[in-house]
């Protein structure tokens, strides 16, 4: 089936496949953002733990999706894992760092004799919540803004001469926090930020069954949801008036476009209707609970996630789609990445389509399960008769 | 090559082998436990006994302890492939990266999953459901093993692949060579059937705690019996397969066979030196010499053991690097000339291609694949060919010591077992000891296994191809080492925590189905 495409059909499923990763991995950081909000929220030791709980049953999730993104992404452009890793070396440690921390922390958090005392954990938690979400954030908004590095592949025939036979080389002086100085995108970063905190107060809304709680979850939903909305515009905004990097479809010269990622939202209407719906989603899902007088909505997770999950997609083919190079180098233009130059081969892409045929599968078997043991909602009575606690 | 930057290469490679052996030090025991775990639970079903379920229940909580520290010190690894060897994501990324995402697709996603179906479940789902969640968590996380191991084996013996001179990297021709090479077979089932000796090897000697000190006698039994039976099997085929292995690595990787087994001139009718010790380098020879203070040899074995042959010729280190015409071994020295003639071809070939000359391009292809299975010593060529002998020392003791190990575990087994049958255990004291100290030295094996396959294999990244410095990033480094101490500490930080907090577990034993609801009270009343 999938050897009957050609190599650009290929490379454009995967660039879907990578997006809605990318996309999914956005929502599923509800759970960093509810790690930012547990002493927000928790005023009790039972309230805290009734909180950590329930993002310590859903963490692993988000863990999972962000390791097979990076996995896929290796997988289907190993240019850009060469190139952005090996060179936005500091950014993305520092990410790495902040999710081993977190990894161990719902386990270890109330076990007796931990080493390093319960707070440590949590504040552990939060720093991957704080950490994670702004610098993934950041490191996307790159996509966008461009980075400075180069890339030549025949560096590798480099034998004499005092340089190293490196193909991917990068150009910016703090091996990629100076993309954390870029105030374009720090913007995106704390708009994920924000945005992890609201996904977080819906799922707790939705999850939780304790009257003291959903107090300070409504409250910390304006809070939290006026930054998100501010920031998000800024950024969309500059995003829509920006210059953008273009490819030309026959010479594969890269250049620059005055309204590059404008013309690309005119030029697919379909990437149009998904953003535009996508955000609708995420605010209709905040709205609703904080507009509500006496029964509000618990629902606003599924919606304001699904919107996360389509709006950040849109994203993503926005810098993909159409002629645009999605990780630009502001160093050479010419090295910039597009989805065309930096992806595996059409054997190896096609091979892993097969494999992508499993998702379908793996996405069945996580709705069951969870459905499962999630029937309910949890309080604090739950949490204490559970024999398996965080 | 005449300029590399050595500080960069060795701390960009210091950091790998410190996030690898850390992480290494959590996997085996989630391989093989998980597996225990899922025959317990079994039982459970299969009798109804409430013992059973505490049995599994107890165990279970030591294997989310050890989880979750394997899984802190895991996604390093995946990433640490682009940032600290770019070279190498591009160079072979083509192949290499599919096992990985198939990883995450395949296993990584049944692993996270039913774990939580197996600690959250218990109230919640049918019994057969939650026993086949406990199973899918074992066969999720040796699923993992597979697809990782595959990766790794494919860095030892690349087959399935060809270069691009297009796109300068190797491309993937055919994914079932790449999975089913009899280096990845053999690497997984070794990898992972040690993995089962170590976690049957820990449940042993937890259960033969709890029996000096005379607590939990049942449990204690039950759980060696199912230990010692799963471990003896493990055991067994480990030796197999590690059998397996040495074949593998005389065909493909020769020097590092002969760095195992300090052989520095071939022979035919080669001894096994199955005890020796090393003198120390006396004089820098040429290759450095290294002979030995005391052997007890094995006549005929070595050779044996590599073709299957006592008559088979085994070559020596020193033979490998200065050539030996009779046996057609074609010296480092003109090796590393052919991978220069390649390395120098593709380049040619590129700039005849971006001129538009067709024919001399043509040429400049021929002489590349000609000579590109020397490709990776190219980079040598004007280097001293002595760097590519990886250090004889640490592979030719790692490789005695995990041996020797190898065999004290299955004894331990058969003793145990032999002894749980005669309902006998309780009383030797000795053997009850013994099998608490084994636990450490199951993990020392288990180590030492990798420093034999990846020091051993130094400074080759992808055999012959690709060595590490050609592979590195470039980045400064002064990165490098900070992020190194950083692991080093946040690693060490955690691996004490994780210790402390299973050797509580461990002494505050297996909970009563009753007592369940109050020790979690108290802990959150804590």
């Amino acid at each position: 089936m999938f050897e009957t495409f050609s190599y650009i059909t290929l490379q454009q499923y995967w660039w879907i496949i990578v997006s809605l990763l990318g996309a999914i991995l956005v929502f599923l950081m509800f759970v960093q953002g509810g790690q930012t909000l547990i002493y927000t929220l928790g005023k009790t030791e039972d309230e805290r733990t009734v909180l950590v709980n329930l993002l310590g049953r859903k963490w692993e999730f988000t863990f999972t999706t962000l390791v097979t993104f990076g996995g896929a992404f290796f997988a289907s452009f190993p240019l850009f894992y060469s190139t952005s890793f090996g060179g936005a070396y500091w950014v993305w440690m520092l990410i790495l760092i902040a999710f081993v921390v977190q990894a161990v922390s719902y386990e270890y958090r109330k076990k007796p004799n931990n080493f390093f005392g319960k707070r440590t954990y949590e504040t552990l938690l939060f720093i991957n919540g704080l950490l994670g979400t702004v610098l993934i954030g950041t490191a996307v908004a790159t996509f966008f803004t461009g980075s400075a590095f180069s890339v030549d592949k025949m560096n590798i025939t480099r034998l004499i001469g005092d340089k190293m036979p490196v193909i991917s080389e990068w150009k910016g002086l703090a091996y990629g926090l100076e993309a954390a100085l870029n105030l374009h995108n720090l913007t995106l970063g704390l708009t994920v930020f924000f945005l992890a905190r609201v996904l977080a107060l819906l799922y707790f809304m939705n999850r939780v069954n304790n009257t003291e709680i959903m107090v300070r979850v409504k409250k910390q939903l304006i809070y939290n949801a006026i930054p998100f909305v501010i920031f998000f515009l800024i950024f969309t905004i500059w995003l829509l008036l920006s210059k953008g990097f273009a490819v030309n479809p026959i010479s594969k010269e890269v250049y620059i476009e005055p309204y590059k990622y404008l013309h690309n939202l005119i030029a697919m209407p379909v990437v149009a209707v998904i953003f535009v719906l996508g955000v609708a989603m995420v605010l209709l899902g905040i709205i609703r609970p904080i507009a509500c007088f006496v029964k509000c909505s618990t629902k606003g997770i599924w919606l304001t996630g699904i919107g996360t999950i389509l709006t950040v997609f849109a994203l993503f083919l926005l810098v993909g789609f159409n002629n645009t190079a999605y990780y630009p180098s502001t160093f050479d233009l010419q090295s910039s990445l597009t989805i065309e130059n930096s992806s595996s081969s059409f054997y190896t892409l096609t091979i892993m389509s097969y494999v992508s045929l499993l998702v379908p599968f793996v996405l069945a078997y996580i709705w069951y399960a969870w459905r499962s043991i999630d029937n309910k909602k949890i309080d604090i009575e739950e949490i204490n008769t559970d024999s398996h606690v965080y | 090559m005449e300029h590399v930057d050595f500080s960069l290469v060795d701390w960009s490679r210091a950091q790998f082998a410190l996030t690898a052996m850390y992480h290494w030090l959590f996997v085996p025991l989630t391989l093989g436990l998980s597996f225990i775990i899922a025959f317990m639970e079994t039982q459970y079903v299969r009798t109804g006994n409430p013992e059973w379920k505490r049995i599994t229940k107890f165990w279970m909580t030591l294997f989310g302890i050890n989880f979750a520290i394997g899984v802190a010190t895991g996604i390093i690894l995946e990433f640490e492939f682009g940032t600290n060897w770019s070279n190498y994501s591009w160079f072979v990324g083509d192949i290499f990266g599919a096992p990985l995402a198939i990883e995450g697709i395949m296993a990584f996603f049944m692993e996270s999953t039913f774990i939580a179906v197996m600690f959250f479940g218990w109230n919640k789902v049918s019994k057969k459901f939650h026993l086949i969640s406990t199973w899918l968590v074992a066969i999720g996380s040796n699923l993992s093993a597979l697809w990782i191991l595959v990766a790794n084996a494919w860095m030892q013996n690349p087959a399935g692949m060809k270069f691009n001179p297009d796109t300068a990297r190797n491309e993937m021709l055919n994914f079932w060579d790449v999975l089913f090479s009899p280096v990845a077979m053999n690497k997984f089932l070794h990898t992972a059937l040690s993995a089962y000796v170590l976690a049957a090897v820990f449940v042993i000697g937890v259960s033969a705690w709890y029996l000096l000190k005379n607590r939990e006698k049942t449990f204690a039994k039950k759980s060696m019996k199912v230990a010692a039976i799963f471990g003896l099997a493990a055991s067994f085929l480990t030796i197999v397969s590690g059998d397996g292995s040495a074949r593998n690595m005389a065909k493909f990787q020769p020097m590092k066979f002969a760095a195992m087994e300090n052989l520095y001139i071939g022979q035919q009718n080669a001894p096994l030196v199955a005890i020796g010790f090393l003198q120390k380098n006396k004089t820098e020879m040429d290759p450095k010499e290294q002979n030995f203070v005391f052997k007890l040899e094995i006549p005929n074995m070595l050779s044996y053991m590599a073709f299957l042959s006592p008559n088979a010729y085994v070559p020596g280190i020193y033979d490998l690097v200065k050539g030996n015409a009779e046996h057609h071994i074609l010296s480092y020295k003109e090796r590393s000339e052919k991978g220069k003639i390649s390395i120098e071809s593709l380049a040619e070939y590129k700039n005849a291609k971006k001129a538009g000359n067709d024919s001399i391009a043509k040429i400049a292809l021929a002489k590349f694949n000609e000579n590109y299975a020397h490709f990776g010593y190219g980079y040598y060529a004007n280097r001293d060919v002595n760097e590519l002998i990886p250090s004889v020392p640490s592979t030719f003791y790692s490789f005695r010591i995990m041996v020797g190990l190898g065999f004290h575990f299955l004894a331990l087994f058969l003793v145990v077992l032999l002894l749980i049958k005669k309902d006998k255990i309780d009383k030797k004291r000795f053997i009850l000891y013994t099998a608490l100290w084994t636990i450490p030295l199951a993990y020392i094996a288990s180590e030492l296994g990798w420093i034999v396959a990846e020091v051993g294999r130094q400074p080759w990244v992808i055999q012959d191809i690709l060595p590490t410095i050609a592979a590195v990033s470039q980045i400064k480094p002064a990165s490098v080492q900070f992020t190194f101490w950083l692991f080093l500490v946040i690693f060490t930080g955690l691996l004490i925590a994780e210790i402390k907090i299973m050797v509580s577990q461990i002494k505050k034993g297996p909970d009563s189905e009753d007592a369940d609801h109050h020790t979690n009270n108290e802990l959150i009343n804590s």
